[in-house]
């Protein structure tokens, strides 16, 4: 058994998919504590779906298998679907759940719609592109991960850039505004990250799994702690060990699939914080209640006598 | 019949089954809640697989259905805790029962037609080849009974408890104070999501099948301020969507659920556009007259 550790912690492609899902976690539980924090966590969950069509279309436009290309398709696709819900839910009385659910799944549909017709046409180049549905780490190679870093580095410099702003912005928007920062600017910066860092996920984990690494980490983190630097650097260390400790468990057993396991040890850690944390956790409110209880009922005894 | 007619047919009744419940979810604001359960979904069936080692069980209904109320219930006692967002502790419930069914799929069901793939896409065009036999008799195509079942049972439903169903959705306090358990309705009405979204699986897969319950209702909202106008509205978009679905994905040789979920799309964000009551053109043109009024009062003071 140990040995086998030790056999796996010195294989490269070992080293290069656990580096390459721990920046992942680490950064989408940096840019996922804004998403939590605005009560915008369901827009990643639309987002990494409405990315789809625009894999499809940056596929037929080169006929290759360019994942830069691929990438800013998917990124396009995805600020117009964030456009036209922030549309549908601040201008109308549509509500921002129904946005979401109709633009997620009919930007899905004409993802799926694209994709077959790639298929329909023999193109050897389209092998894999369905792998960005459900997401492939284990396929993940080291130019992928030097992405990953350098990107993730562009977006932290930018979180430090503009803490104070992104800061205003997510609890009090309406106070940035009176301090004179351009809401527009810093909204869609912000969604634009937002759409980043799930582009850079889906093809290690999928469309699907990608949202619960931008809620997992910054949930547990937001149980620790109430100071907003705090509760980023918990993320961001949740998110990594997630991340890496979701590759160590798929890659020791046999057919475990990377993206869920991560997932199930992202929501691990999420449910021990929710039991445990020491002052909100729900462990620690039992006791505080049994506790005024108990007080309380000292307190009627000794009205009695 | 023709194969054309019969897949129409089929995604009719599909349209309109998932549509009818999905009025009361719009309405509710609870349609990410039943984006949840289609995904869930599959670790019922991957369950009740096991159980059973036989795909055309109803046990399998069963047991998704059940896994499906199980979600909801899951959601609502995280957000009970009151820890986190409503909308997060949905993030968290659904990608975590998903992973898990993933998960046992990939190890243990490697052998058997059980794959994600076919459970999240689904294809209507092989609905056809599934037929039901009665006493050796060719009645029609296995998808299209289900689905006609789960309308029956959709539309008595709604039928049956149409005030409970109206009242704990405009006023739940007031439906409580009538003595109406909201939380009963609540509980029924999500059973229904769940079982519809899994008799839709294998012809829809189950991300569409959140399009086919949103796309009509939300056009129909937007149409109409009738809880009965916006139900019959709801089923003659369903109908249209469909039925032009189906005709587009043959014309282009593609995935029929998915044309449908973009015709959906479409047809819904053109009457959220131009909708003459609630579209996006009235409503900033109503903001414009405000501003000019407010703006010309302003001289007036000044």
């Amino acid at each position: 058994m140990l040995e086998q550790i030790r056999f796996l912690l010195n294989d490269y492609t070992f080293q290069v998919v656990a580096l390459g899902t721990g920046f992942l976690g680490l950064l989408s539980g940096v840019i996922g504590t804004y998403a939590t924090l605005r009560k915008e966590s369901l827009l990643g969950d639309a987002l990494s779906h409405a990315a789809l069509p625009g894999i499809g279309i940056g596929f037929i436009l080169i006929q290759r298998k360019e994942l830069s290309v691929l990438m800013l398709g998917a990124i396009i696709s995805g600020l117009i679907a964030t456009v036209i819900i922030q549309t549908m839910s601040r201008k109308t009385v549509v509500k921002l759940d129904s946005a979401l659910s109709l633009i997620l799944s009919s930007f899905f549909g004409l993802g799926l719609v694209i994709l077959t017709s790639i298929q329909n046409n023999p193109n050897a180049q389209q092998a894999g592109l369905s792998n960005f549905i459900f997401g492939q780490a284990s396929a993940m190679l080291r130019s992928d991960v030097q992405m990953i870093g350098l990107t993730g580095l562009v977006l932290l410099i930018l979180v430090a850039l503009f803490w104070k702003e992104f800061k205003v912005f997510t609890f009090d928007p309406m106070f940035g505004r009176t301090l004179g920062f351009s809401g527009k600017i810093v909204e869609s910066l912000l969604s634009t990250m937002i759409v980043v860092t799930i582009i850079l996920g889906l093809e290690s984990v999928g469309v699907i799994l990608i949202s619960a690494l931008l809620i997992g980490p910054s949930v547990a983190a937001r149980q620790w702690t109430n100071r907003l630097s705090l509760v980023m650097l918990l993320a961001a260390g949740i998110g990594f060990v997630s991340g890496v400790t979701g590759t160590f468990i798929s890659s020791m057993g046999t057919r475990i699939p990377t993206g869920p396991s991560i997932v199930v040890v992202v929501s691990l850690f999420v449910f021990l914080s929710l039991f445990i944390s020491p002052k909100r956790g729900i462990l620690a409110r039992h006791v505080a209640y049994k506790k005024r209880q108990k007080v309380f009922m000292k307190q009627i005894r000794s009205l009695e006598e | 019949m023709s194969m054309i007619n019969e897949i129409t047919l089929i995604a009719i009744v599909v349209a309109v089954a998932c549509a009818l419940p999905g009025v009361f979810l719009v309405l509710r604001g609870t349609t990410m809640v039943s984006d949840a359960i289609t995904h869930t979904v599959l670790l019922g069936i991957v369950l009740a697989f096991f159980v059973t080692q036989d795909l055309n069980s109803p046990l399998l209904m069963i047991g998704a259905t059940l896994v499906g109320v199980a979600t909801v219930w899951s959601i609502e006692a995280l957000q009970q805790t009151k820890l986190l967002s409503n909308d997060a502790a949905i993030g968290i419930v659904f990608p975590l029962f998903f992973s898990i069914a993933i998960i046992l799929i990939t190890r243990y069901a490697g052998n058997v037609h059980l794959d994600e793939d076919s459970v999240l896409m689904g294809e209507l065009a092989f609905a056809p080849f599934r037929r039901l036999m009665l006493f050796g008799l060719d009645v029609g195509p296995r998808a299209l009974w289900t689905m006609l079942v789960i309308l029956l049972i959709n539309s008595l439903f709604i039928g049956l408890f149409y005030k409970e169903l109206k009242i704990t959705t405009f006023d739940a306090g007031f439906a409580a104070a009538l003595g109406f358990s909201p939380v009963l309705i609540h509980y029924g009405l999500m059973t229904l999501v769940s079982l519809t979204a899994v008799g839709a699986y294998d012809s829809v897969g189950s991300i569409l099948v959140v399009g086919f319950m949103v796309g009509p209702p939300l056009a129909a909202f937007l149409l109409t301020n009738k809880l009965h106008i916006m139900i019959g509205l709801t089923a003659v978009m369903a109908v249209i969507n469909s039925t032009a679905g189906v005709r587009l994905a043959f014309m282009l040789d593609t995935t029929i659920a998915g044309m449908i979920a973009v015709v959906t799309g479409v047809t819904t964000l053109l009457v959220f556009v131009f909708s003459p009551e609630k579209g996006l053109i009235k409503a900033t043109v109503n903001r414009k007259r405000e501003q000019k009024k407010i703006d010309q009062r302003l001289k007036e003071i000044s």
